[in-house]
């Protein structure tokens, strides 16, 4: 079977429901959609294991933070790659900062260990049922999460570097 | 009864355990071994703290961040053209791959189209950096193994590759190669001598190399089914670049996702059968000579025309125009201060770096710097599996494992 955006999503949709798969667009030719925390584990071994996909690879995942969407200032972001078909897809999951909990992929990709560790220790999701849920580049006694949006880049109480008209 | 014949069968040295008050056999003990941060055979920051059984290793627990340096962080608050140089400091043994791949996502979302013959500049300089890649990588291998002849012999080739580079973009390790939208400059009369040089004469300076190592007894059986690693397990692994090829599994973003005129070359994906240190070694050997074919169909076939797309608004206008236009001044000023807008938009791009796919996630929310940005770093998704890999091992073989790998610590910590 080739697979185009149109029949992967509608595999996808008559697996789990229109109510789960949501917001389908492709900005880059990719297909992106959305789906909740309860479905993502599920999906996402669905696509790995099923005959004619053959979504098996796990290229790369990444937390964005968006403040300002109430409820939803969180996302994790999976991309796949079907390397038999040359087929990607990518998925995301939003959820509430005050709410930070996913499920762990680790057991379907040994990759997705050190890429969660990294997406912890950057936004502070916790992905339950990790094997060994600890900061991977910043030091262990960091508080905070850094790549989150309200931490500046630079320290804002310096004088120094106030620039008026760029915009420090 | 079998108690009762042990007792009496005590050793003299049980004896005089049992005399002296002590355990009557020894406790397996194992020894905890740091190999790292800084250690020579490391060939870059990164820790590993090791439970040894005599030579036999047990357990490994890998540390990294060392050369952290938050540059997905820092490419939030910076306008699109002051990313490159971050670029350049990930993998440091390949830069201009890493620039290109950058500069192309940034255009995919700019949706400028680049020229050929920009696009057939940037496939030699890529190639070229993957050639000095490899033969970092390779070299080391013999060094790790006892071998620096080979070494020395290959890193004066790297020299030559880095003035290739000093004449295109005055650089020669963090290259800052090209722009968005194309080269800064064309191909000199000099650099495109240097290059057809190198082509003469690199050859038979690779034929050498490989005849020193290929079939060389000592480093077969070094490395030969050490550090193996099944296809399943490494696309488990995420593993891409010469390290999966090395398994069998011939994915090759060059070839699967062509980008930058790479349809327009012929070459071979070479693939291992084992996936062990040996394996990697030979994949990278040939994609050495396919780099090289590749260099050589764009070097003949380079197409005339400009080096730059026409993108004003992105692309800075040439230096003598700025003191003479008002219109290039502003957009000068405009570009220089990083006040230009991208549009809004969510793009991945991956080309094939040094040692993997090499992927941007790049979301823009219509401002002058990136909203996020990700990269999809090669050596920090497979360099997990390096525990995997070396239990039951020995000690040396753990090391040419390490260097087959070619994992890079800028790239590794980012």
């Amino acid at each position: 079977m080739e697979l185009t955006n149109e029949n992967v999503l509608g595999k996808i949709i008559s697996e789990f429901g229109e109510e789960n798969i949501w917001e389908a667009y492709s900005p880059d030719g990719i297909m992106t959609f959305q789906t909740n925390r309860e479905t993502i584990h599920a999906l996402i071994k669905y696509l790995r294991d099923d005959e004619e996909l053959n979504i098996n690879f796990l290229t790369t995942l990444c937390g964005i933070h968006f403040p300002d969407l109430k409820d939803k200032e969180l996302c994790v972001m999976y991309q796949l790659h079907s390397m038999r078909h040359n087929y990607r897809i990518r998925i995301k999951v939003f959820f509430p900062i005050a709410d930070p909990v996913m499920p762990t992929m680790t057991d379907l990709y040994a990759a997705a260990n050190w890429m969660e560790r990294e997406t912890f220790d950057f936004y502070g999701v916790q992905f339950t049922g990790h094997p060994n849920l600890t900061r991977i580049l910043n030091i262990e006694e960091m508080e905070y999460h850094p790549m989150l949006k309200q931490y500046p880049l630079e320290d804002q109480t310096r004088e120094d570097k106030i620039d008026t008209y760029f915009g420090r | 009864m079998a108690t009762d014949i042990k007792t009496a069968e005590l050793t003299e040295l049980e004896q005089f355990r049992k005399d002296h008050g002590l355990a009557l056999h020894e406790e397996r003990q194992l020894t905890t071994l740091n190999l790292g941060p800084t250690h020579p055979a490391t060939h870059g920051i990164f820790q590993n703290i090791l439970q040894m059984d005599g030579e036999e290793i047990v357990d490994a627990v890998p540390t990294i961040g060392y050369i952290h340096r938050a540059f997905e962080k820092i490419a939030e608050r910076r306008p699109f053209y002051q990313i490159t140089p971050l670029t350049d400091r990930m993998n440091y043994c390949s830069s201009p791959i890493n620039n290109m791949g950058y500069h192309m996502t940034v255009e995919k979302l700019l949706g400028i189209t680049v020229p050929k013959r920009a696009q057939y500049i940037r496939v030699i300089m890529m190639e070229l950096a993957r050639i000095s890649d490899h033969l970092i990588c390779n070299s080391i291998l013999g060094v790790d193994s006892g071998a620096f002849t080979g070494f020395l012999y290959v890193m004066q080739e790297r020299e030559h590759i880095y003035d290739i580079y000093e004449e295109v973009c005055g650089a020669r390790l963090t290259t800052n190669m090209g722009r968005i939208g194309g080269m800064e400059r064309d191909l000199s009369p000099k650099a495109l001598h240097l290059i057809g040089e190198f082509l003469k004469r690199f050859p038979k300076v690779w034929a050498e190399f490989e005849k020193m190592f290929t079939r060389n007894r000592i480093f077969v059986d070094r490395t030969k089914d050490v550090g193996a690693i099944s296809a399943e397990r490494a696309l488990s692994y995420g593993f891409t670049g010469p390290n999966l090829r090395a398994t069998g599994i011939d994915y090759d973003v060059r070839v699967m996702n062509p980008y930058s005129s790479y349809e327009d070359f012929e070459f071979e994906i070479p693939v291992g059968a084992k996936g062990d240190t040996y394996d990697r070694f030979l994949v990278r050997n040939e994609e050495v000579w396919q780099s090289l074919k590749i260099i050589e169909q764009a070097y003949k076939n380079l197409p005339e025309g400009s080096y730059h797309a026409d993108a004003p608004h992105y692309y800075l206008p040439p230096k003598q125009e700025v003191y003479t236009s008002m219109e290039a001044l502003i957009y000068h000023f405009k570009i220089v201060m990083g006040e230009i807008d991208a549009p809004k938009g969510e793009v991945y791009h991956s080309v094939e770096g040094g040692n993997g796919e090499l992927g941007f996630y790049l979301i823009s929310d219509g401002g002058r710097t990136p909203y996020r940005l990700h990269f999809r770093r090669p050596c920090f998704i497979y360099y997990q599996a390096y525990t995997e890999m070396i239990k039951g091992g020995q000690l040396a073989d753990a090391i040419l494992t390490l260097s087959s790998l070619n994992v890079i610590a800028g790239e590794l910590d980012a």
